[in-house]
C-alpha cells in the first residue's frame, strides 16, 4: 500500500491505495464522494468524469497514485454546497437531467468546454460531449442548456 | 390563456438541483455500518450440465461470510412460467448466467474468493437461435418444461414458451382479392437496454426475521411478490424500497439482482449490497426481443388496405420472463393505425440458450412497426402513391375500434402525420455533398398505455400541504413532478406544497409498474381522483367552518377554500387541517384505486388466444420522419434532420414530453443503425460499451419534437401516455428514407454500413 496525498476540491486528502487503485474508487470508497459515477468502469460512458488540472479526465481510468500532483475537482466541488453554477440551473430549467446518472459527468464536460471556449457552437457542444453517454435524454435539451448559458 | 396553474407548464423536474449536483444516492452511494459486498461468477458456457461446484477454497478465503449456490435456491418463480431460477441449478442454459454468488468484507475478497470456486461443467449442444430451436429433435432448453407452474396451461411445442393468435375477418380470403399484395421476411436484433445504472441491490435483515431490500427497480410490488417467490417468505416479511433509477426503459421491470442480496442477507444476517459490472449487464441481464417476421400486407389499386398476415417468431432466450405478454402485445399492434378488415396475426416465443429477452420500451411494437411501417411504403412505391398520403387515407380516427373490437376515444393520428409532413417539407434545402445521398422516410405510431391496476393516497399535512403517494417509481422520465403537478392543480396548490413519498412496500398504494407508458395516465387518473375526494373533504370542512353549504364554496389558489362571489370569506387549507387534526372529523386523508375498464386477466381468453388481457389501456398515435443521409463509398447512414410528431391528449409538462420524445427517437436510432448484442456459437462478441454502440451526442441531430393535443377522455387533465412511441417508427422511418435513395429495402436491423452498400450496390 503507498501513502498519498490528494488535492480534491481544494482541500489535500490523505489516503491510502495499492498501485492500481482508481481515482474513482478513491473518490467513492474513501472520500465518499459518490457524484462521480461507476457506469462501465472502462473509461467509455463518461459518468466518472473529473477534472483533473482543468481538464475533462475519466477517474476509472487514472491511478490515484499517478494523481497526487493534479488538482482534482469533482462534481461536488464545481459549486457551493446550496448553490447551483449557471450551467447546472441551466440544465434543469431546459430539463436536461432525466435519470441523473450521466449528469455529474455531463456537467463536468460542459464545463470544462466553456472554460477554453465560452462561446461554443453546436458542434462544439456536441463535440464536448463526445465522450459522455446519455441514455435518457436523446442530448437535445441538454444541448440547448448549455447553448443557452453561452450565448444567452 | 391561464386555463391551469400548473399543468401544462414545463416545471423543473422536482430533483432536478440534487442530481445535477451529484448528490442524489444511486444504490450503490449508500453506505452501512457492517456492509457485505457481493460477488458473482457467471457461466462461461451456453448449455451445460453441472457435475460438481467445488466451494471449499472459497469459503475458506479471507473476508467470505457466505457462498451461495443453486441449491441455496429451491423455489422457481416467473410470472407466466415458473420457469426462473435465481442462481443455475444443475444446468446452465446461457453463457453469463449466474452459477455461485459471495459476500465478503470487501469487493475485491469477494471477487478473488469468487476465483477459487472449481465448476466442473459437463458441455452440452447448445441451440442459439429460434430456427435451431424449433429444428424437429432439437435440444430442449427445458426439459421440464411441461411440469412447470405456467398461467397459460395451453400445450406447446418443444422450445415454445409461448403462442398467439388473433384474427378478425377473412385474410387468406381477402389476399385473393387485392390488387397489390407484398411480402416480405423482417429481422431485428437484440437491442441493450444500456441504462447507465448497472443493476444493483441492498438487503438488510431486521432483528425480527423481516428483510428490506433497497433496489434500482420499476415496481417494488413485482419486487416484494417475486421475492415472496424465491425466498418461500410471506410478503408481509419483505419490504421493497426503490432507489432513484438510473434509467431502466423496460430492463429493471423485473427483479434483476435483488433475490441474490436478499439471500445473502439472510444467510449473514448483514447487509449485503450487489452491484453488477458492466461487463455482468451485458453477459447475463436482458435484452429487446430479436425477431423475425413474415408480414403480408395488401391493397385495391386505389391505395384501401384491405388485409394483413404477420407471423412473428420471437427470441425469448433462456427463461420466459415477460415473453408471452411482450408476444401477445406485440401482435395486436401488429395491423398497425390502418382501418384493415382482415387480419391475421400469429406467433411464437421461443427458448434459446441465450440470455433472456424481456420488456424493452416499445414491448415488442418497434419489431412489428419495423415490418409493417416498411411494407406501406412499399405499397405506396407499388402503387405510385405518396406514403404519407396513402397512410392519410388508410388511418384509424376516434370512434374506429382497435384489433378486438376496444373503441378508440381519442386520436390524433391525421394531425401528427401532417405535422411531420408539413414540417419535413419546410426544410431548407442544402446541397448535398458529391458521393452522398440524402432523403426522407416516414412512419406512423400506434401504441397503448395503460395496463392493469394502480392507486394513490393523498394525505393534507396539519400545515394544509400534502402528501401524495403513488408506488410509482420515476425512473428519470419525470412521473414524480408530473403526479405532483396533477395533485398541485386539483388542489390550486403551488408545486412545492407537493411532498411526492418515494415508492415503499411499506407506505405506498398498490402500483404494478413504471411501464407501458402507464405512468402519467394511469397513476394519473388514480392521483387526480384521490386529490378530487381529498378536496372535497376539505370543502365539507369549510362549509362547517364558515356555516355554508359545501356546495357554495370554490377552491381559491395557494390552498384556500371561499364562499363563491365573497372575496374576504375563507378559510385555509391550514386552518381547515387543524381543524381536522385537532377539532373534529380527523385528519384528511383520501385515497383511489384504479382498474383500466374491462383490463383484467381473463383465463378463457388466455387459453383461447394466448392473449390474456382484455382492454390493455388508452391507444395512443404518433407520426415520424427522418432525413438521412448515405455515404456511398463506405455505406454509412446517418439522421441529418428528425422530426416526431406525437399525440400525448395533453401535455401536462412539456419539457418532460420533449425530453421523452428526443430520448426515444435517440434510441431509435441506435436500434435502427448502430445497436445488435452479437451471438456467435452461443456467446457474445461484443458485451462492451465499446464495441456495443450507444448513441452519442455526435451520432445524432436535433431532433424536432411536436406536441399535438387531442384529449383522452378517460385521462388526467386529458393526458395520455408518450415514453415508449417516439421509438417505434424510428427503424421503418428511416428504412423508408433508405429505400427512396437506393430503390432496395433493406429487411434486417441494424442498417450497418454492409448492408447499405448491398443497397447501394446489390452482390451479383
Amino acid at each position: 500500500m503507498i501513502d498519498i496525498t490528494l488535492k480534491v476540491n481544494g482541500s489535500e486528502q490523505a489516503c491510502r491505495v495499492d498501485g492500481m487503485t482508481t481515482l474513482l474508487t478513491v473518490l467513492r470508497e474513501q472520500l465518499l464522494l459518490t457524484g462521480s459515477k461507476r457506469g462501465c468502469d472502462y473509461g467509455i460512458c463518461g459518468a466518472c468524469s473529473v477534472l483533473a488540472d482543468g481538464r475533462l479526465a475519466r477517474s476509472c481510468l487514472l491511478l490515484a497514485a499517478d494523481c497526487e500532483d493534479r488538482a482534482i475537482t469533482t462534481i461536488e466541488g464545481v459549486a457551493e454546497p446550496d448553490r447551483l453554477t449557471d450551467l447546472q440551473q441551466a440544465l434543469v430549467d431546459a430539463g436536461a437531467v432525466q435519470c441523473g446518472f450521466c449528469t455529474p459527468g455531463i456537467v463536468l464536460a460542459l464545463e470544462a468546454l466553456l472554460d477554453v471556449d465560452p462561446k461554443p457552437d453546436e458542434t462544439a457542444v456536441r463535440t464536448a460531449l463526445g465522450g459522455n453517454l446519455c441514455r435518457c435524454s436523446g442530448y437535445g435539451a441538454i444541448v440547448d442548456a448549455a447553448l443557452k448559458v453561452a450565448h444567452g | 390563456m391561464a386555463e391551469f396553474e400548473t399543468v401544462g407548464q414545463s416545471v423543473p423536474r422536482l430533483a432536478g438541483a440534487e442530481k445535477v449536483s451529484g448528490r442524489v444516492a444511486y444504490l450503490d452511494d449508500i453506505q452501512r455500518a457492517g456492509l457485505l459486498h457481493g460477488a458473482l461468477l457467471l457461466s462461461p458456457h451456453p448449455h451445460a450440465r453441472i457435475r460438481r461446484i467445488d466451494t471449499t477454497a472459497a469459503r475458506a478465503a479471507p473476508g467470505v461470510r457466505c457462498v451461495l449456490t443453486g441449491a441455496d435456491f429451491p423455489h422457481r418463480y416467473g410470472g407466466f412460467v415458473r420457469d426462473e431460477v435465481v442462481l443455475a441449478h444443475e444446468r446452465v442454459r446461457y453463457a453469463g448466467e449466474p452459477v455461485a454468488a459471495i459476500a465478503a468484507a470487501t469487493l475485491e475478497q469477494a471477487r478473488q474468493a469468487i476465483a477459487l470456486i472449481e465448476v466442473d461443467y459437463e458441455e452440452l449442444d447448445a441451440v442459439t437461435d429460434v430456427d435451431a430451436a424449433l429444428a424437429p429433435g432439437a435440444v430442449r432448453v427445458h426439459e421440464d418444461f411441461e411440469r412447470y407452474g405456467r398461467r397459460n396451461i395451453a400445450p406447446l411445442p418443444p422450445n415454445v414458451c409461448a403462442h398467439t393468435l388473433l384474427s378478425e375477418g377473412d385474410a387468406d380470403a381477402a389476399f385473393a382479392g387485392c390488387d397489390v399484395v407484398i411480402e416480405g421476411e423482417f429481422r431485428t436484433p437484440a437491442q441493450v437496454h444500456a441504462y447507465l445504472e448497472p443493476c444493483s441491490a441492498l438487503a438488510e435483515v431486521e432483528a425480527g426475521g423481516k428483510i428490506t431490500v433497497w433496489s434500482a427497480c420499476q415496481s417494488v410490488f413485482r419486487v416484494q411478490a417475486t421475492l415472496s417467490e424465491v425466498l418461500g417468505m410471506p410478503m408481509s416479511r419483505i419490504r421493497a424500497i426503490a432507489t432513484p433509477v438510473g434509467g431502466s426503459f423496460g430492463g429493471k421491470s423485473d427483479v434483476t439482482v435483488q433475490p441474490l442480496a436478499a439471500m445473502m442477507a439472510l444467510r449473514t444476517r448483514r447487509p449485503v449490497k450487489l452491484v453488477l459490472t458492466r461487463h455482468e449487464e451485458f453477459l447475463m441481464m436482458r435484452t429487446r426481443h430479436p425477431a423475425r417476421i413474415r408480414i403480408r400486407t395488401g391493397a385495391m389499386r386505389d391505395g384501401t388496405l384491405v388485409a394483413r398476415s404477420v407471423h412473428l417468431t420471437l427470441d425469448g432466450g433462456a427463461y420466459t420472463e415477460d415473453s408471452p405478454a411482450v408476444l401477445g402485445f406485440a401482435l395486436l399492434m401488429a395491423r398497425g393505425p390502418y382501418r384493415i378488415a382482415h387480419l391475421r396475426c400469429e406467433g411464437l416465443a421461443v427458448y434459446t440458450h441465450r440470455l433472456r429477452a424481456a420488456g424493452f420500451r416499445g414491448y415488442g411494437n418497434p419489431q412489428v412497426s419495423f415490418a409493417g411501417e416498411s411494407q406501406i411504403d412499399d405499397i405506396a412505391a407499388r402503387l405510385g402513391m405518396d406514403p404519407v398520403e396513402l397512410r392519410l387515407k388508410n388511418c384509424v380516427v376516434a370512434g374506429d375500434t382497435w384489433v378486438g373490437g376496444q373503441r378508440i376515444e381519442a386520436a390524433g393520428l391525421r394531425e401528427c402525420l401532417m405535422a411531420v409532413r408539413d414540417a419535413a417539407a419546410r426544410r431548407p434545402t442544402v446541397e448535398v455533398r458529391p458521393g452522398y445521398r440524402r432523403g426522407i422516410g416516414f412512419s406512423a405510431v400506434a401504441h397503448i398505455c395503460g395496463i392493469l391496476s394502480t392507486s394513490a393516497i393523498v394525505r393534507v399535512l396539519e400545515d394544509g400541504s400534502v402528501t401524495l403517494n403513488t408506488g410509482a417509481v420515476d425512473l428519470g422520465e419525470g412521473a414524480e413532478t408530473v403526479l405532483a403537478q396533477i395533485c398541485a392543480e386539483t388542489l390550486k396548490l403551488p408545486l412545492d406544497r407537493i411532498n411526492v413519498a418515494p415508492a415503499d412496500t411499506d407506505g405506498s398504494p398498490y402500483n404494478w409498474s413504471t411501464g407501458g407508458s402507464r405512468t402519467t395516465y394511469m397513476v394519473g387518473r388514480a392521483v387526480a381522483q384521490a386529490t378530487v375526494d381529498a378536496r372535497d373533504k376539505l370543502l365539507t370542512h369549510a362549509g362547517q367552518m364558515l356555516e355554508c353549504s359545501a356546495t357554495d364554496l370554490e377552491l381559491r389558489s395557494g390552498g384556500r377554500v371561499g364562499l363563491v362571489g365573497v372575496p374576504g370569506m375563507e378559510v385555509s387549507f391550514h386552518a381547515i387541517s387543524q381543524r381536522a387534526h385537532w377539532v373534529a372529523g380527523g385528519p384528511v386523508i383520501a385515497h383511489a384505486a384504479v382498474m383500466f375498464e374491462g383490463g383484467g386477466f381473463d383465463p378463457k381468453r388466455t387459453l383461447l388466444s394466448g392473449n390474456g388481457i382484455g382492454r390493455l389501456g388508452a391507444f395512443i398515435f404518433g407520426a415520424q420522419a427522418f432525413e438521412v443521409e448515405i455515404d456511398e463509398a463506405t455505406g454509412q447512414a446517418a439522421v441529418t434532420r428528425a422530426w416526431s410528431a406525437h399525440d400525448v391528449g395533453r401535455a401536462i409538462n412539456p419539457a418532460g414530453v420533449n425530453g421523452q420524445i428526443i430520448g426515444g427517437v435517440v434510441q431509435g436510432i441506435g436500434y435502427a443503425l448502430y445497436e445488435e448484442l452479437v451471438q456467435e456459437g452461443g456467446a457474445s462478441t461484443n458485451p462492451n460499451l465499446a464495441d456495443y454502440k450507444v448513441p452519442g451526442a455526435m451520432d445524432v441531430p436535433r431532433i424536432v419534437p411536436i406536441i399535438v393535443e387531442h384529449p383522452e377522455p378517460s385521462g388526467p387533465f386529458g393526458a395520455k401516455g408518450v415514453g415508449e412511441p417516439p421509438i417505434i417508427g424510428v427503424a421503418p422511418a428511416i428504412g423508408n428514407a433508405i429505400r427512396a435513395l437506393t430503390g432496395v429495402r433493406l429487411c434486417t436491423l441494424p442498417f450497418s454500413p454492409q448492408r447499405v452498400l448491398d443497397a447501394l450496390e446489390p452482390p451479383a
